[in-house]
């Protein structure tokens, strides 16, 4: 009957039909009460909205419509999800079941700090763990997501630097690898980006550091281990290179998983450091945030940390505003509903069990990278960290690029990897297992991975007509971009 | 290490001395052999592993440490509301399927988001009368920093102007924001004429923080005729109400979404709203979802206009950020088809008739005043006979959390906020303690 009922939705168009459609005049999705103080006077029409075009429907219409769409989705609690540099772990239940409390959701930023001690507890203990975790002095757990933690690094670094008379180094060292949020932060905090490029082996070219890195630098922005999966070998060095030149490195720990207990960001010579808390900290995704992305710093740059940090006392835990602060990142202090998600996650495992995620995502990995040797070309020729590289270029000769193959992986139920990053290699498909798979999960994609080789031999128009399985097919993203439709309008408009 | 499994992870010592076998390594540490020895860590000085059990009971601890509006009046606003959440919400945010999956790279398999999207994108424009909006942003004080600098780059001027009754801590979001961009920002009063030429933007409140309408038809008329653009950062809920700001002009709205459907969390996470005209599509930050056809035509949704975004344009993209706060935002998406066109009208008017009950009582109070004049939403302003901190210790030994104290910036001023949480019986013992505690 189920499968019945899903194949009949497969062949429903549920994306023809939205809440605006269903709705009819008259129907209500929830009761609200009566008023019970006298009524006000009604401001001036003028002031006053005559329509307000939401949709009408009742409680069972909303939940089978949003029940629907759910069904349309691949979750990491649907399967393998293995998004290269997304990190998709697992994400605990009893996290979801904390949060919701009514002590930590219904509390609201602005009371009084002696009654809301649990709460700033939580945020304190949080920064000294990150703070511990990455080896640096101090943290600042305000900015939203890890964008807006690089923007809150680059922005401190900017701050200290002007304040040591250094306002001239108008430079931020990108390397090729990179994210694109990094240039896009770098650019948004005023600087000007120079890309540095990256060896065959995947570390950074020494050379081209020494080239770029001159008086005008500012800092070096550098993710490690990298987008490639690869722990920069030179790092100590580069380190001391930007020191001796009076420059800073900017840490992106965007795939701390692949070290964490096992190296500090601090001690390989990182002054500023972000995390994502929704990769490492295992907090969910939400389809697209919420996230989090603390920033851990040395000594030095902790003055100008963004409001608030928290700070214990005799009298308690309280909010404080660091001396030379760069202010303000969002309203309040946070996204403390993801903090706190992350804290019980760090609470779990304790040092051993970091280690222990840190040695599954590596062996993961490594074991994918082995299991598809020979099928796929694997442009770097050492071990892996976090996450593998591999590439599609062989399957070229077939016409099949990298996204066939992503695409044909949705049929054998699996979320494709990571496509066309990093830029630097070519047909990229970049694989993040995390620590959260079986062996035997990892056994069934790689069967499917090699299996899609074996059809881009053989068949290889059903790898380039993928995904065939799905509620839609490959949609016109061209013409999505060019006549875009980006909101509900009535049909006969 | 069996003692202290971790049950997030599933390799099991055999699994794991095959697989080693397989990648040809005898033990796990020849994979971190690109460390140097002189960076590896030997331990962390973290709390000891806690078991699901004890955590639950350890963080159920601190949890309970909190007093929390549901168990006391409160009367806290400032940017963080409490509205009732109808169940429907969280049981549909709860759904797997939309918590656990990320950005929809793969539109055949992230339907249910992509469409969930397009949804709030369509209800963001009805609720502002704008052309179009984005997927969300991370709350409304970054997004009415984000849509600062959007006007800068639109116009190519270099000033930003915001009125003095926009949200205090909104302003210094805007602050942090422009400093990257080496902007300057000018606070003004609606009386003096301060807005130039040079001025990119003026950015309103409406309600102002203070919770009163400003007159935003004439200030609307005053920046296009300096060739500014006028940004409008509205409460959604007074839009059930109220003029959407389509009406009065506005280029750019934006909004804190929280009030819809999403408890306030100690301040976050929450959700953007970010709409503008049809002619500055190209200049929004975010992500965007767009509405198009397979190759059998059937109707389908996927991310687009992304040559404005960092992954594809890095340094020259219209902002960094990649996150729509989509769980967020699908909260607010579900609130606002759950409570529907009558629904949110409703919520609204029981805002602005409780509020208004509140502060009239409260200005019968001998020693309480209201200090300004005209039509307030769901705030207003309280000039208190003693200092409001004083006031506030006093409120929580009755077992209520007052208002906010914003003596910083009126003598005496505090802040209040009723929503249609609060019961006439809680306004009533508002009212007592505020005249018991002046006597």
């Amino acid at each position: 009957m189920d499968n019945e009922r899903m194949n009949d939705e497969q062949h429903t168009n549920i994306g023809a039909t939205l809440t605006f459609d269903l709705s009819r005049p008259g129907r209500v999705g929830c009761s609200l009460p009566e008023c019970d103080v006298p009524e006000a006077e009604i401001p001036p029409a003028e002031l006053l909205r005559d329509d307000l075009r939401l949709p009408e429907l009742s409680q069972p219409d909303v939940v089978r419509y949003f029940l629907a769409l759910s069904r349309l989705n691949y979750s990491v609690d649907t399967g393998f999800y293995p998004l290269g540099s997304c990190t998709m772990k697992h994400n605990p239940k009893v996290h979801e079941d904390l949060a919701r409390r009514p002590g930590f959701a219904d509390i609201h930023p602005l009371q009084p700090p002696e009654t809301v001690q649990g709460a700033l507890a939580v945020m304190h203990n949080l920064q000294r763990c990150l703070a511990e975790i990455t080896g640096m002095d101090a943290a600042t757990l305000a900015p939203a997501a890890g964008a807006q933690g690089e923007l809150t690094g680059i922005l401190i670094i900017k701050a200290y630097l002007a304040d040591a008379g250094q306002s001239h180094r108008r430079k931020i060292l990108v390397p090729d690898s990179a994210h694109g949020t990094n240039p896009a932060t770098a650019a948004m905090a005023g600087f000007e980006v120079v890309t540095v490029a990256s060896d065959k082996d995947g570390d950074t070219d020494m050379q081209a550091l020494q080239v770029a890195l001159d008086d005008d630098v500012a800092a070096m922005m550098l993710t490690l281990p990298n987008t490639l999966g690869i722990f920069d070998r030179d790092i100590l060095t580069i380190a001391e290179m930007l020191h001796a030149k009076g420059a800073l490195l900017y840490g992106d720990g965007a795939n701390l998983n692949a070290i964490v207990g096992r190296a500090r960001f601090g001690d390989l010579g990182f002054d500023v450091v972000h995390l994502n808390l929704h990769k490492t900290f295992s907090t969910p995704h939400g389809g697209g945030g919420p996230g989090a992305g603390p920033v851990c710093v040395k000594a030095p740059l902790a003055t100008y940390l963004p409001t608030p940090v928290i700070e214990q006392t005799d009298g308690g835990y309280r909010t404080l505003r660091p001396p030379h602060s760069i202010g303000k990142l969002q309203a309040f202090h946070g996204n403390f509903g993801v903090l706190l998600r992350a804290y019980a996650y760090l609470r779990s495992l304790g040092a051993d069990g970091f280690r222990e995620v840190s040695a599954n995502a590596v062996l993961n990995a490594n074991y994918v990278r082995e299991r598809l040797r020979g099928a796929y070309q694997l442009p770097y020729g050492r071990c892996a960290m976090h996450e593998v590289i591999a590439s599609a270029s062989k399957q070229r000769a077939k016409g099949v690029r990298a996204w066939d193959v992503a695409k044909r992986l949705i049929d054998y139920g699996f979320h494709p990897p990571t496509v066309y990053f990093p830029l630097i290699v070519e047909e990229a498909m970049l694989i993040e297992p995390t620590e959260t798979e079986s062996k035997e999960a990892l056994d069934a994609f790689c069967e499917a991975l090699l299996a899609i080789a074996r059809e881009v031999e053989e068949t290889p128009e059903v790898v380039k007509s993928a995904p065939h399985d799905t509620p839609v097919g490959r949609l016109d993203e061209a013409t999505a971009a060019r006549r875009p439709v980006l909101r509900w309008q009535p049909r006969n408009d | 290490m069996s003692a202290t499994r971790v049950p997030y992870i599933p390799n099991t010592d055999d699994d794991r001395r095959a697989m080693l076998e397989a990648i040809g390594v005898a033990s796990e540490e020849e994979l971190f052999a690109d460390i140097p020895s002189a960076g590896r860590v030997r331990g962390l000085d973290l709390p000891p592993a806690l078991s699901e059990l004890e955590l639950v009971q350890q963080l159920g601890k601190l949890a309970d440490f909190n007093r929390t509006p549901g168990q006391m009046p409160s009367f806290l606003g400032a940017g963080a509301y409490r509205h009732f959440i109808p169940s429907v919400v969280n049981h549909v945010i709860s759904r797997s399927e939309f918590a656990t999956a990320y950005t929809p790279y793969q539109a055949e398999i992230s339907q249910g988001t992509l469409q969930a999207a397009f949804e709030f994108q369509s209800m963001v424009c009805e609720l502002t009368g704008m052309d179009v909006a984005n997927a969300g942003m991370y709350d409304g004080a970054s997004a009415l920093a984000e849509a600062c600098l959007m006007a800068t780059s639109i116009t190519g001027r270099r000033r930003i102007a915001l009125l003095s009754t926009v949200h205090p801590n909104w302003q210094e979001v805007v602050k942090t924001y422009a400093y990257g961009r080496g902007l300057a920002v000018d606070v003004i009063t609606s009386e003096e004429s301060a807005l130039t030429e040079e001025h990119a933007c003026l950015a309103v409140q409406q309600p102002n923080f203070f919770g009163y309408l400003e007159d935003v038809a004439s200030l609307g008329d005053s920046i296009h005729e300096t060739g500014a653009l006028y940004i409008a950062a509205v409460d959604p809920i007074s839009l059930g109400m109220f003029k959407p700001p389509s009406d009065y002009g506005a280029d750019i709205v934006v909004a804190e979404g929280q009030s819809l459907g999403w408890a306030p969390n100690f301040g976050g996470p929450n959700v953007g709203l970010f709409a503008c005209r049809q002619q500055f599509i190209r200049n929004m930050p975010g992500r965007i979802v767009g509405r198009t056809t397979d190759a059998q035509g059937r109707i389908g949704y996927v991310l687009t206009l992304q040559t404005r975004e960092q992954h594809i344009r890095r340094e020259n993209a219209t902002s960094n950020i990649c996150t729509s706060q989509q769980l967020v935002a699908l909260a607010a998406t579900v609130y606002l088809a759950t409570l529907g066109k009558t629904g949110v009208r409703r919520v609204a008017e029981l805002c602005y008739h409780k509020a208004n009950y509140a502060a009239a009582r409260i200005s019968e109070i001998p020693g309480y005043s209201l200090p300004l004049q005209g039509f307030f939403f769901k705030e207003f302003l309280v000039r208190c006979p003693l200092p409001p901190s004083e006031l506030n210790r006093r409120l929580l030994d009755e077992g209520i959390i007052g208002g906010l104290d914003v003596s910083d910036l009126i003598d005496n001023g505090m802040l209040f906020c009723v929503t249609e949480m609060n019961t006439r019986e809680e306004i009533d013992h508002l009212v007592a303690a505020l005249g018991s505690v002046n006597g």
